[in-house]
């Protein structure tokens, strides 16, 4: 986008090409955060009030209430911003900014479709896990800034919950990346390509089993119920957030709902196939072929949607959970954590292993080489390091940078 | 392009962020504040690595530095962020040490920099592109494979140009034995009865 824009300035102001590519997709990224958490807000009380046996919100904006989130969030914006006495103001300020960066740092890495990444790195999931959980930062700044006990313990539990869940969620997410062998999400999403049954999810038996331990993982690390034990307002108020008020407090929920959306987005890519719908129409229509731009932007699209579709059912199926079942103790939380993730994640990473080695080509359907042939590739690469030997002593080079992001 | 050099306006804002936080970090009194701008810190080093192509060592840096040793940091704040220990007064005694041994150091990486002769700046003409950069070599680095020796062609050296692997796995195993063991060692003991030794307050 920037190459085209170029063409229409003067070469001093080119450089204005490179900032309004930039803004675009900032915006639409900080949007689609956005917007999502206002739909998953209205969504949640739509799926909520079914599962209770009630309407939910009918009236703003029609007959299923579209416009409630729009309604509840002018009414935010009026509340009063309260601040407590003896809190840390400039901590208690910056908290929620601080949760909501961090969950939307994970989308720069997050492919929506076959080249449609924010930024294509090649440790993408990686990155992924560990900027996911800085969210927790802003949850404990924001219990210690309040200078109230009931923020402080929970920010305390929701820290400890979400330090010890990344243990067993780590070992989940290495499972595809083992079989994959890259932590490329767009290279991951390109394998699972073709029908479902090439999705890593249906891998093997333990890929099934290890999908289910991620999402439980999943749900535990972004705070939702089963595991909201630090928003436990029957005992804790509302947890960190319960000094916080009007637009502050709504941030905090922002950036809830944009890890939720995030980490299913993980899920989909990881175990879902990404983009790649169930069977492979797109394929069949000849929309996959790069060398037809518009063909090939239309398959993206298409690819997009479908990756939306997958991330709004993981976010539904949080919910679901969220209405459907009663609220942990903090000691079931962690038993759960310690005593049954991490130990199925170990046995399911090392059986998951073991198949890879054992039966590559999978129990009864023969496998396309298509995992084979990608994965040869850094066997490849090692083997002959002289042909892509990077400059070693040259870690600052602009040069290799420029060409990279230029040639994206 | 050819007017804003990109990379050395990111660089530069990266760097500006990292220093102007850690001068906060010792400029301020506060513990819990001084965690907040080394987290702010911390976070625009591992921009620098981003940019200079080394994702991983910058998402290593965010989950090391920034999740885990942040997190760590916080909790310990948390239990002595109470009382005396909320904001640190340093004394005049403290500020001169602490000048005379980051000043020395500060000599000595500057010193140090300039005088190895491969990191001098090059003409941005004369630097090869890099092909692609990938974790992949470095990956294999840490699991023992040492992929900058694998044209090795003598058949006996090239065995031993991997199999860190098993004595790296044995010595994590026995980090962890020896991480349970202490933990087992600091617990309260049980009496027969049940009751903590702790009851007796």
């Amino acid at each position: 986008m920037a190459e085209y824009l170029k063409g229409f300035l003067s070469p001093e102001w080119q450089f204005l090409a490179y900032v309004a590519a930039a803004l675009v997709h900032a915006f639409l990224l900080i949007n689609l955060v956005a917007g999502g958490a206002l739909a998953f807000i209205w969504l949640e009380r739509k799926v909520s009030g079914r599962i209770q046996d009630r309407l939910g919100p009918t009236r703003v904006g029609g007959k299923f209430g579209w416009l409630q989130t729009l309604a509840d969030g002018l009414k935010l914006i009026t509340k009063e911003d309260l601040m407590p006495e003896g809190a840390d103001g400039m901590l208690f300020r910056m908290a929620p900014y601080v949760s909501f960066c961090a969950s939307f740092c994970g989308y720069l890495a997050l492919p929506f479709a076959d080249g449609w990444v924010g930024a294509r790195l090649n440790v993408a999931v990686f990155f992924m896990v560990a900027v996911l959980g800085i969210e927790v930062f802003g949850v404990i700044l924001a219990g210690y800034a309040s200078a109230s006990k009931w923020s402080l313990f929970g920010a305390m539990r929701e820290a400890a919950q979400v330090v010890s869940y990344e243990v067993p969620l780590g070992m989940c997410v290495v499972v595809p990346v083992l079989i994959a062998g890259t932590m490329d999400l767009v290279t991951i999403s390109q394998m699972q390509a073709g029908w479902f049954s090439n999705w890593f999810v249906f891998h093997d038996p333990f890929t099934f089993v290890i999908f289910w331990v991620y999402f439980t993982c999943a749900t535990a690390s972004v705070n939702r119920a089963p595991f909201d034990l630090a928003e436990a307002e029957s005992e804790l108020v509302a947890g960190f957030h319960t000094e916080y008020s009007g637009l502050r407090w709504s941030i905090f929920f922002m950036a809830e709902y944009g890890s939720m959306f995030a980490v299913s987005g993980l899920a989909a890519i990881l175990f879902f196939g990404g983009w790649n719908g169930p069977i492979p129409l797109a394929d069949w229509l000849g929309l996959t072929d790069a060398s037809r731009p518009l063909a090939h932007y239309f398959g993206n699209f298409l690819g997009m949607l479908n990756f939306m579709f997958k991330c709004v059912f993981g976010v539904t199926f949080m919910m679901w959970v969220r209405w459907t079942l009663p609220r942990l103790r903090i000691d079931q939380v962690m038993t759960t954590c310690l005593k049954y993730c991490t130990p199925i994640a170990a046995v399911m990473f090392v059986g998951a292993t073991l198949w890879t080695y054992f039966l590559p080509g999978g129990l009864f359907i023969p496998r396309q080489t298509r995992y084979g042939s990608i994965r040869e590739g850094w066997h490849l690469e090692a083997q002959q390091p002289t042909a892509v030997e990077p400059p070693a002593e040259d870690p600052l080079n602009p040069v290799a940078r420029r060409t990279r992001a230029e040639s994206r | 392009m050819e007017t804003i050099n990109w990379h050395s306006f990111f660089f530069l804002l990266f760097a500006s962020l990292a220093c102007v936080f850690a001068l906060a970090v010792v400029l301020t009194s506060n513990v819990v504040r001084m965690a907040f701008y080394l987290v702010l810190s911390l976070g625009a080093t591992s921009g620098l690595f981003f940019l200079a192509g080394a994702d991983f060592v910058g998402a290593m840096q965010l989950m090391i530095y920034v999740g885990g040793t942040l997190v760590l940091l916080i909790f310990g704040v948390m239990l002595t962020a109470k009382g005396p220990f909320i904001s640190m007064k340093t004394s005049a005694g403290e500020w001169i040490l602490g000048a005379i041994v980051g000043g020395s150091l500060l000599t000595v990486l500057i010193s140090s920099a300039t005088s190895v002769d491969a990191w001098r700046a090059v003409p941005r003409e004369d630097r090869p592109a890099a092909s692609q950069v990938t974790a992949t070599r470095l990956g294999l680095g840490l699991l023992g494979a040492r992929v900058d020796k694998l044209e090795q062609t003598d058949a006996t050296l090239a065995g031993g140009m991997s199999g860190y692997l098993l004595p790296f796995e044995i010595v994590s195993v026995h980090l962890l034995v020896v991480l349970i063991g202490s933990a087992y060692l600091a617990r309260s003991k049980r009496r027969a009865g049940g009751r903590s030794v702790g009851d007796h307050f």
